[in-house]
């Protein structure tokens, strides 16, 4: 378990949730892509901690995961919200915003 | 030995179901993979030292996260879109779009020198509690009104009175059908 190998299992989990947001359809199916994307910088931020100064990096871990709840808050709220508008969540179908 | 043996199958399964996140073809085992990843996330943090991160990683996202997303899929998704959720004609630009990016993110990281061995010990809660209400004591406070502001937007988003289908709709504007 060196920095490297850390690293790399970050930016492998971080370009997955890339390739998740680039090729799904579906607005739930991109908040998971999203969700992967900020575990794989919060491994990250917890890895720089550890090989760094220790404390600081968790600190910043803690707000990442409180932001990441609150993203996952309003984004579902405006998944629904679509959902009752549109009667779909695909994306593509998201391409006004008037009612 | 062990330490790096585990570390690597850990790797492996978090790695296999990030894949099976983004290529489940129903939305809902693309959940519970994410739960998996998430879970093993919690473990990785325990090998890194950070106990609190831990425990604030399975109460929070398996716990909350998971069970929102749940909600979210089976409440937003009709019978004939079970099974065929992923536009297959965007694949191949997505993947190499996810390969250039890796691939640069591996260059840079193989050119940078890093730090081989850990160099600080485990961070208990104590410390991190202790960081919190002093070094980060105004950041602390701003992320409490994110969270109550996440929440009463929530509360507004959710709300049902915005769109005419509602019966309570027809209900608050004076009873009038």
């Amino acid at each position: 378990m060196t920095m490297q190998t850390l690293l790399l299992l970050t930016s492998a989990l971080f370009c997955m949730g890339i390739y998740g947001v680039l090729t799904r359809r579906n607005a739930i199916a991109l908040l998971l892509s999203v969700e992967l994307m900020i575990n794989a910088v919060t491994i990250n931020l917890v890895a720089f901690s550890r090989f760094g100064d220790g404390v600081t990096g968790q600190v910043f871990a803690v707000f990442t995961i409180a932001l990441t709840v609150a993203e996952v808050v309003v984004g579902l709220a405006i998944v629904i919200l679509l959902f009752r508008w549109r009667r779909e969540i695909a994306i593509d179908s998201a391409n006004e915003l008037r009612h | 030995m062990t330490e790096s043996l585990i570390f690597f199958a850990l790797a492996a399964f978090i790695l296999l179901g990030a894949v099976r996140v983004v290529a489940s073809r129903d939305l809902v085992h693309a959940v519970l993979w994410l739960a998996v990843v998430l879970v093993l996330t919690a473990v990785m943090f325990l090998m890194l030292g950070a106990p609190f991160l831990a425990g604030v990683q399975l109460l929070l996202y398996t716990g909350g996260v998971i069970t929102l997303m749940l909600f979210g899929v089976m409440l937003t998704r009709r019978h004939h879109e079970i099974g065929v959720e992923v536009d297959s004609s965007r694949r191949l630009p997505g993947a190499l779009g996810a390969l250039a990016l890796f691939g640069a993110m591996a260059c840079a990281i193989f050119r940078t020198d890093l730090p081989a061995w850990p160099s600080s010990a485990p961070v208990s809660a104590l410390e991190i509690g202790r960081a919190f209400l002093t070094d980060h004591l105004i950041a602390f406070e701003v992320l409490s009104i994110l969270l109550l502001a996440a929440m009463i937007g929530a509360i507004v988003l959710g709300r049902q009175s915005d769109f005419g289908d509602e019966p309570e709709t027809v209900y608050r504007k004076g009873g009038r059908p």
